[in-house]
């Protein structure tokens, strides 16, 4: 039986399409997820897509950290449940202190939409796993809000704990560390600005890379359930 | 009826690129003179006659919601209390 992967639609949601899409092609079996709605109906993973949710009103994902299914979502983390949040999705996580850090406006101001090279900084995490060491992969990155910051120690533990996931080969926003993704503790909870699921079909993106991140939690999931 | 106002702006330490800009417009309209722009949010909220513990809860809002104590500082003013 494939892994179910949970999709969440907030109002604002642009990519839940992609992701379903993303986690379908890898093997997986979609679920969407209701941002009203505190079921998760039974999902073994979560995806928090990217987009505007609520609009960016206040600042990226301070309004959906408070939404029905966000209650659920990091409460099912705590107890080691693999969720990815993507773009909005990661500064979702972020608003909920599912990860530290934030993400802030890009430092030369502008939208930036472009294939971004990253390196795969650890394997260690459930999104991950399936990359070989130090993999650099090709993942479309689209956003304004996308310059990660965070205090000095926090960056500096991050860093020794291997907690930075992905870096910018070629920082297109002013990243702190050039970090384009970090991991909670557990590393069952990842973030990261560039689109995995905009990256797994040759005629759409411009790599299949993106494959990777869905065939890790499937990996995870199955070693999982195995054990 | 208390009116509080919540002053929210980007930690001294984070890079204000907004604040660049303006700071980088000066000169074209002929001020020289200016070494720092930095740009926040004012919040206004008017509470209910009859609220109660309008400081604490407006301490609640500003630091859970509409500001991000990762980046941002926050200050709190009560009108009319």
């Amino acid at each position: 039986m494939s892994a179910r992967v949970g999709v969440v639609t907030f109002p604002g949601s642009l990519d839940d399409r992609d992701a379903a899409r993303a986690v379908y092609l890898a093997g997986g079996e979609p679920v969407a997820l209701w941002h009203d709605d505190a079921q998760i109906h039974g999902v073994d993973a979560v995806f928090l897509p990217g987009g505007f949710s609520y609009g960016d009103a206040l600042r990226c994902g301070a309004i959906a950290r408070f939404s029905q299914v966000m209650d659920t979502v990091k409460a099912a983390a705590a107890q080691g449940m693999p969720v990815l949040g993507v773009c909005n999705g990661f500064q979702v996580l972020c608003e909920s202190h599912l990860l530290p850090g934030a993400l802030v406006r890009n430092a030369h101001l502008r939208y930036r939409n472009r294939p971004a090279r990253l390196r795969v900084e650890t394997t260690r995490t459930a999104w991950t796993n399936a990359f070989a060491p130090e993999a650099e992969i090709v993942l479309p990155a689209k956003h304004g809000e996308g310059r990660y910051v965070a205090d000095e120690a926090v960056l500096d533990r991050l860093e020794g704990d291997g907690r930075v996931v992905f870096r910018y080969l070629d920082n297109p926003n002013g990243s702190m560390r050039d970090i384009a993704g970090v991991a909670n503790e557990a590393g069952n909870v990842v973030g990261l600005m560039p689109h995995p699921e905009h990256a797994v079909e040759a005629l759409t993106g411009p790599s299949t890379d993106g494959l990777g991140i869905v065939a890790s939690v499937l990996a995870h999931l199955s070693e999982g359930a195995s054990r | 009826m208390a009116r509080v106002v919540v002053d929210v702006m980007l930690k001294s330490e984070i890079l204000d690129p907004q604040g660049e800009a303006v700071l980088g417009a000066l000169p074209r309209l002929g001020v020289t003179d200016v070494s720092s722009v930095r740009i926040g949010k004012r919040v206004e909220i008017e509470f209910d006659e009859n609220a109660r513990n309008v400081e604490e809860q407006s301490r609640v809002i500003a630091d859970q919601l509409l500001a991000n104590p990762v980046i941002e500082s926050f200050a709190i003013s009560i009108e009319g209390a």
